[in-house]
């Protein structure tokens, strides 16, 4: 309907806040079932743990935290008028999450070439731990991964809108509140890097 | 059942639309359409839920093979279920009345993001249809009751994937209602509309937003697991792989327990509305009824496990469990004895609204009665997955947010169609309804403490008269909802014009024109008074 679009800047940002609880909490699901089986099966964890391929972790976490950065130097840029800079970092957000999901994708198929997989006969024949454990997480990075490409789009319409000046310093919800979504993504592979390739 | 064609009322929001058509209704964003669209299919999917429980209650009539087969009675009390629970009682009250009500009462001219609003009812179409679809296709309707519990329900042929995404998307729609109404009440009351001035029912949905943004993503999770355990075979609660099927009763519980705070909730605030309204009274202990919205949420999170009593949990566990549920007894029964204590000299007028309002502290009582009897694991080991916990959530959700959402039709849906129903087939109405319901769900209750099992289509023929009694009951039941229906139907129509506040109410809803216009309010309301202090509204 035509009515005057009044702006509520603040309450934009309260819903996204609420919205990234919810994200935590469905999150929060897996690490909960990866807490509960860890006490059940530590030894079988550890072996697992001892498996995942570390440099791929790592090589992730670096370009997250990277984009993070510079999602987060975008929103500054906007506010301060840099409309120019905010696109170039927005895209540069953009490629790091699309280099996740390919170096994610190389994981995979290394894994996968290893007979490490739900329902392989490997880990079938190996301790009913081992399983869980990587099936926690498949699934667990499988959902991230998903985050990472809804993200990485969020965050191309947000440059797009940006450059064609429908985002503005006077007006810079939709950045901000994507920029905080992509923060949440990266916060989230914060926790499971450790848990799946550090700390076991 | 569309309610395009205002064809008594060309007033207020009805009429006032860009659009034309259907178009005026699914792509609105005002809250008030959005209110009635939710209305129409919440009401929808709950009839068609119905008629299935009266084919359940059909083959239940006499012992052996009845009108179905086992296979087709564990298809319908999912189906029943699945239903009744993820497109009727969660979304209902706040899809429904909520949007209807929710912004006027607190003096907003919409919600926080009208928008997000409107994509939730899409969301919740968009699942139902997807729940619906898996009916007909794959391998038919899913046959492990609304519950999903693994590994059955990994491992069996029927279409239980596409029914899990279905609850996962009305899931989400849920979400996003919880995200909008908590930031609409945080930024949008008008000036004056204190906390302390919050009408009761804004706060039990304020509450009931907080457990379905903590909640619902667990359910997700659960889902998504369902799925991954049946697409991938990831095995996490198979235990040939390692995995335990009680962690995923745990899971599931975390949400599901809240869940039924989201059920109940809203139903208490239309109850905290409509009695001091009927009573002539303002309510009794305001600030405890607000308080015990918001400790029945945060204490009903921590009681899942007494579904699980049974299923081999470690006896400390249990006691635990055993022992924080009666704690959620405490606040719910704050609320009844305030009722009660409202009621106490005030100057009563039985009219529909009013009984349906009086039947829910009837029936939400034994309902709450018979949990306590579930909430103490000696005794929940007799009656549990017996007919006696069917009877009880029953009690709870049909008995108390069931005719709650009756009560908010009657109350409500005239202020929004601007015409009255007549109240004689009202009562008889209710009057029918609450006779069924009673004979309906008690003889369940005295089934299962005579140890008859749940979800099963044959039994002894020891049980046979009860349950013929309790098939009779839920003619009796359904003949009340048509003459209901019928009467609403006609009243909205064709009955006599309502006035703007028919019933002297005290909540800024009644202070504007009826029907609504489209942005409510000519002019920011400035609220001086409490929600419940009659003094000025033209009533003694
Ligand atoms: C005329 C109305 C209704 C009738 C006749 C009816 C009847 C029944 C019957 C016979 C069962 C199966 C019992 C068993 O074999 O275990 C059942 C289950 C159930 N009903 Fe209803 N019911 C009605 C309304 C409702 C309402 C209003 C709700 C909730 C809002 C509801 C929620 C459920 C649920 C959740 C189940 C359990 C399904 C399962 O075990 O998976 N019912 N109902
Ligand atoms: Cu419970």
């Amino acid at each position: 309907m035509s009515r005057p679009q009044h702006r509520d800047h603040a309450g934009a940002k309260l819903g996204m806040w609420l919205f990234l609880l919810t994200e935590l909490f469905l999150f929060g699901g897996m690490f909960l079932l990866y807490g509960a089986y860890l006490v059940r099966y530590p030894r079988e964890f550890a072996a697992a743990g001892r498996e995942m391929q570390l440099w791929f972790g790592t090589v992730n976490t670096v370009i997250l935290i990277t984009s993070s950065l510079m999602a987060a130097m975008a929103v500054t840029a906007i506010q301060r008028g840099g409309r120019r800079l905010a696109v170039w970092l927005l895209g540069g957000a953009v490629i790091c999450g699309a280099v996740f999901l390919i170096n994610k994708y190389l994981e995979w198929s290394h894994e996968f070439s290893r007979g490490i997989y739900p329902g392989s006969s490997r880990l079938a024949a190996a301790p009913p731990g081992e399983s869980v454990f990587y099936s926690l997480y498949y699934v667990t990075a499988g959902l991230h991964g998903l985050h990472v490409l809804i993200g990485s789009v969020l965050l191309a319409v947000v440059a797009v809108w940006a450059w064609r000046g429908t985002i503005h310093a006077g007006d810079f919800a939709w950045l901000e509140n994507s920029a905080l979504y992509w923060h949440l993504v990266d916060l989230v592979w914060i926790f499971i890097f450790p848990l799946y390739y550090l700390i076991l | 059942m569309e309610p395009t064609e205002p064809t008594t009322t060309a007033a207020g929001f009805w009429s006032d639309t860009g659009r034309s058509g259907i178009a005026s209704w699914i792509f609105s964003t005002d809250h008030k359409r959005i209110g009635l669209l939710y209305f129409y299919s919440v009401f929808g999917f709950f009839l068609v839920a119905v008629a299935l429980g009266l084919l359940l209650r059909i083959e239940l009539m006499a012992p052996g093979r009845t009108i179905m087969g086992p296979q087709a009675y564990n298809a319908l009390f999912t189906v029943h279920g699945v239903v009744m629970v993820f497109l009727f009682i969660i979304p209902g009250f706040q899809g429904s009345f909520g949007n209807l009500v929710m912004p006027i009462q607190i003096g907003a001219r919409d919600v926080a993001f009208p928008r997000l609003n409107l994509l939730s009812w899409w969301l919740y179409m968009a699942g139902a249809a997807i729940i619906l679809t898996s009916l007909f296709t794959g391998g038919g309707p899913p046959d492990t009751g609304w519950t999903f519990y693994l590994p059955f329900s990994g491992r069996t042929g029927t279409n239980v994937s596409l029914a899990v995404f279905g609850v996962f998307v009305v899931g989400f729609s849920s979400i996003v209602t919880g995200v909008n109404f908590i930031t609409t009440i945080h930024r949008l009351r008008a000036e004056g509309m204190t906390w302390g001035r919050l009408p009761l029912f804004v706060w039990s949905l304020y509450a009931t937003a907080w457990v379905q943004i903590l909640a619902t993503p667990i359910l997700g999770i659960t889902l998504v697991l369902i799925i991954a355990e049946r697409l991938l075979g990831t095995g996490l609660f198979e235990p040939g792989q390692g995995g335990d099927p009680l962690m995923y009763q745990h899971l599931f519980w975390i949400y599901s327990h809240p869940a039924v705070y989201i059920m109940i909730l809203p139903a208490m605030g239309v109850i905290s509305e409509i009695i001091p309204v009927f009573a002539r009274k303002p309510i009794f202990g305001y600030r405890m009824i607000a308080f015990s919205s918001i400790a029945i949420a945060a204490a009903g999170s921590l009681v899942w496990g007494h579904h699980m009593f049974t299923s081999g949990m470690s006896d400390m566990a249990i006691l635990v469990f055993s022992f924080l549920t009666f704690i959620v007894a405490i606040p719910s029964a704050i609320k009844v004895f305030n009722w009660i204590s409202t009621l106490y000299r005030g100057s009563i007028s039985l009219e529909a609204p009013m009984l349906f309002s009086l039947s829910f502290i009837f029936l939400f009582s034994i309902g709450g009665l018979t949990g306590l009897v579930q909430g103490a694991a000696a005794t929940d080991i007799h009656v549990h997955d017996t007919q006696f916990v069917v009877g009880h959530f029953h009690y709870v959700i049909f008995g108390g947010s069931g005719f709650a959402f009756f009560a908010a039709m009657h109350y409500w849906l005239p202020k929004f169609y601007g015409r009255r129903y007549a109240e004689k087939p009202a009562i008889i109405a209710w009057a029918l309804m609450f006779t069924g319901f009673n004979i309906l769900y008690f003889s369940m209750i005295v089934l299962g403490l005579e140890g008859m099992p749940r979800r099963y289509y044959d039994y002894l023929p020891e049980f046979a008269p009860l349950n013929l009694v309790s098939t009779i009951g839920s003619w009796i039941l359904a003949t009340g909802l048509m003459i209901l229906l019928v009467n609403l139907f006609m009243g909205l129509r064709s009955g006599a014009r309502a006035g703007s506040n028919p019933w002297g109410g005290a909540t800024l809803e009644w202070s504007i024109p009826t029907p609504p216009p489209t942005e409510n309010f000519a002019d920011e309301p400035v609220v001086t008074h409490g929600p419940y202090d009659f003094r000025g509204t033209g009533v003694p």
